[in-house]
């Protein structure tokens, strides 16, 4: 390593076309460079989400190994699935105990604000050094205006649909328009190869596709100073409609939590949902490895994103990926280290590309990654984190709005009139009065 | 030298050792491990538990005193009365199937079988068997594209659609409960069981030369004597049922629509999930009267018999 300068290895490993062949060197060399030292005989526990996509979890875990070595920080990650993520994260705040750094869903940050550890210098390097942060991204990253969370990805969630299905039922692709899509679900239905999207407590794909619902009918829970203004003529508009398309869907959608549509999607049950990009992901793996069906499925699945409804312009909920590390922990630096080292170009751009579309970066420079024009199928994701709104929509991300989240305000107020639990008004005074009480 | 001195040299023993050995204070030191593990693990949980819900504590807040104001919006919650009442029918109608059922296994089983050692074995399997990993088996089997019971009556030409079990909120609340009954049977069963074993056969010799029926020797001998145990079986199962928090979270997490939210889900979902401690707190607590109310049955209800005491029944 002698006659290596740190620029040459970093230029070097950015050559190599991201392969990580000289990731451990890349490593050693922002190890020293780097302006967070790691504590002595330091051990990060991080807690994140459990992978849907392999090769993603696998390009993480070849980050987290070569971490560990440069920085002779030992490692430890466990991992939780989507539901469970929020209840420990909330939990190791309230007790201040538990893992370092939780690597989590949506707003979760903003739950506990105060039990974060300010992450201003490690967010100001990397927006500095990859083109800035998308808007979105600096929402989730920040309250009260100081960054508490680094956005280290969006999960886009888009229309996952059966090209054949589609094309039988007398469309060339899936409608711009919140009209046409009706019309398209319609015709799903009475072909029998109908759509299906989540009624239940899912914490993903649910919170995605009915808080589109809503936007897109220029419908809000809270207004620009955080009046909650949910009970509405445009929420009633977006209620009529959802429960219009839900009458097109498989059976059993109001049971149905994160996984359930990617197992009815790969079974050939389902044939048009909202989802990440691992259902297709799924199909190519499995078609890769020899299973013909499955082959078959990867090529007949495409992806779209969601219609434009009578706000006029985009107004998606994707699905958020912050990264925090608690005010209680022992390695501050060796977290800082760990978040920026994972979000260097060495890293992010093959982890992105083992993602395969189901992570969309949240730094400007990350859009030039090939991934997201090798497989023309993912390219609609790409955009995820550009085209997303906060969480908050047009209020302030905040504890509450984390709380109306993770309470399922929204998707409880479509599920009951969807499923005729309550009338129009009833569900709407419903979700009134529960904001009421979270935003009191 | 005090006079206190003067009587504890005379004596021989300072106030320590005789606070340490006098057989008064035995009673006392032998009680306080337990009393400290009492009180640490649940009087102080209970006691701050019931602090929590007159606060606005959230997740990583201590909060404030709000006075009752918690409960007053719990007062007008739909979601809160529907748990209510959710809690309500799930403990009583799981209570009682699992009484009538575990009180017939037991009756079974206390006959002489061939294999009985064994058929007690298996008749325990759905209580030993972790309740999350039953719970997923279950919620597999209510899938509403999976479900084995739908394919199975399709395939027999007995429905043309698969059942909506968990996604309907009637269809989702009798599953609940009869998974809820298949796991608590065994517990009933074999308490009963150990308690029919200590009923000697000679007072059913005594009955039957006397003329009894099958019918009359379990109403007369069989039942008066399962009393006692009657009342703790059926004092725990209900417990454990108006408690149940493991099924309903790995199977519907409360839903669909929040219809099959007990009070223990909906007060994590509140707390944990949502972050509203103090919210969370008050439906925790909600739930004492109810369960003191059930303890109060089982206990002077179902065991206040003079012939326990050696009187005469009422």
């Amino acid at each position: 390593m002698s006659d290596m300068t740190r620029r040459s290895i970093l230029q070097g490993a950015a050559a190599a076309g991201l392969a990580g062949g000289t990731l451990l060197d890349m490593a050693r060399a922002f190890a020293q460079e780097s302006p967070w030292k790691p504590e002595a005989g330091a051990t990060l526990n991080v807690l994140r989400w459990k992978r849907f996509v392999q090769a993603e979890d696998d390009a993480f875990m070849k980050m987290v190994d070569a971490y560990s070595k440069a920085f002779n920080v030992k490692v430890n990650v466990s991992n939780e699935s989507f539901d469970d993520m929020q209840p420990k994260a909330s939990v190791a705040a309230n007790t201040g105990t538990g893992p370092d750094l939780v690597w989590g869903l949506h707003s979760t940050p903003q739950l506990f604000p105060e039990k974060c550890l300010p992450m201003g210098d490690v967010a100001d390097y990397l927006g500095k050094k990859y083109g800035g942060w998308f808007p979105a991204a600096e929402a989730y990253g920040k309250s009260g205006g100081k960054w508490i969370a680094i956005p280290v990805a969006v999960n886009g969630g888009y229309i996952n649909y059966r090209i054949s299905s589609v094309n039988k039922a007398g469309f060339k692709e899936v409608p711009k328009d919140t009209a046409g899509f009706l019309e398209l679900c319609k015709a799903l239905k009475k072909n029998n190869t109908p759509s299906g999207f989540a009624l239940g407590h899912a914490s993903g794909d649910a919170n995605s596709w009915l808080h589109w619902i809503l936007w897109s009918h220029n419908a809000w829970l809270v207004d620009k100073d955080d009046k909650i203004i949910i009970n509405s003529p445009e929420t009633a508009k977006a209620l009529e409609y959802c429960k219009a398309l839900s009458d097109t869907f498989i059976e059993g959608c109001a049971s149905w939590n994160d996984s359930s549509n990617n197992k009815a999607f790969l079974a050939g049950d389902l044939h048009l949902t909202s989802n990440g990009i691992s259902i297709y992901v799924a199909a190519k793996t499995d078609g890769a490895k020899g299973d013909a069906r499955m082959k078959a499925l990867a090529e007949d699945i495409d992806h779209a994103y969601f219609p434009i409804g009578p706000l006029g312009k985009p107004a998606e909920l994707q699905l958020a990926f912050p990264i925090l590390a608690f005010s209680f922990t022992k390695v501050p630096n060796a977290s800082k280290a760990f978040v920026a080292f994972m979000m260097e170009a060495q890293n992010y751009n093959p982890w992105l590309e083992g993602a395969q579309g189901y992570l969309s970066h949240t730094l400007a420079a990350y859009d030039k990654n090939p991934v997201w024009t090798a497989d023309p199928k993912t390219t609609v994701f790409r955009d995820a984190a550009k085209r997303t709104l906060p969480a908050s929509g047009l209020g302030t991300l905040s504890p509450k709005v984390a709380a109306a989240i993770a309470d399922f305000v929204v998707v409880d107020m479509f599920a009951r009139y969807c499923t005729g639990q309550e009338d129009l008004k009833t569900t709407m005074k419903t979700a009134e009065r529960a904001a009421q009480r979270i935003f009191r | 030298m005090t006079d206190a001195a003067i009587a504890s040299t005379a004596t021989g023993r300072s106030t320590w050792e005789r606070v340490t050995s006098h057989r008064d204070w035995m009673g006392f030191w032998f009680m306080t491990p337990a009393a400290l593990i009492l009180i640490m693990f649940l009087a102080y949980p209970l006691g701050l538990g019931v602090w929590l819900s007159f606060t606005d504590a959230k997740i990583g807040k201590a909060g404030s005193f709000v006075g009752i104001e918690n409960y007053e919006w719990l007062s007008d919650d739909t979601v809160f009365w529907g748990a209510v009442f959710f809690t309500l029918g799930y403990t009583i109608i799981a209570s009682i199937i699992k009484f009538g059922l575990g009180l017939y296994v037991a009756l079974l089983l206390n006959k002489n079988l061939p294999f009985k050692a064994l058929l007690r074995s298996i008749v325990l399997i759905p209580y030993i068997v972790p309740t999350v990993l039953s719970a997923i088996a279950f919620w597999w089997i209510f899938d509403s594209q999976f479900s084995i019971i739908s394919w199975s009556l399709t395939k027999m030409g007995l429905i043309d659609h698969n059942i909506n079990f968990l996604g309907d909120p009637w269809n989702a609340r009798l599953c609940l409960i009869a998974v809820n009954i298949w796991r608590g049977v065994p517990f009933v069963a074999i308490t009963l069981l150990a308690g029919l074993q200590t009923v000697s056969p000679s007072l059913y010799e005594a009955a039957t030369i006397d003329g009894a029926s099958r019918w009359q020797n379990f109403r007369f001998v069989t039942y008066p004597l399962l009393t006692p145990i009657i009342a703790v079986v059926m004092t725990f199962s209900v417990l454990f049922t108006f408690t149940d928090f493991q099924l309903i979270w790995a199977m519907t997490r409360g839903g669909p629509v929040n219809s099959t939210h007990l009070m223990a889900t909906l007060s994590f979902q509140r707390a944990i999930v949502g972050g509203s401690l103090g919210e969370g707190a008050a439906i925790s607590t909600a739930m004492i009267p109810f369960l003191l109310a059930a303890i109060g049955f089982s206990w002077f209800g179902l065991q206040k018999r003079k012939w326990q005491q050696g009187g005469d029944n009422d």
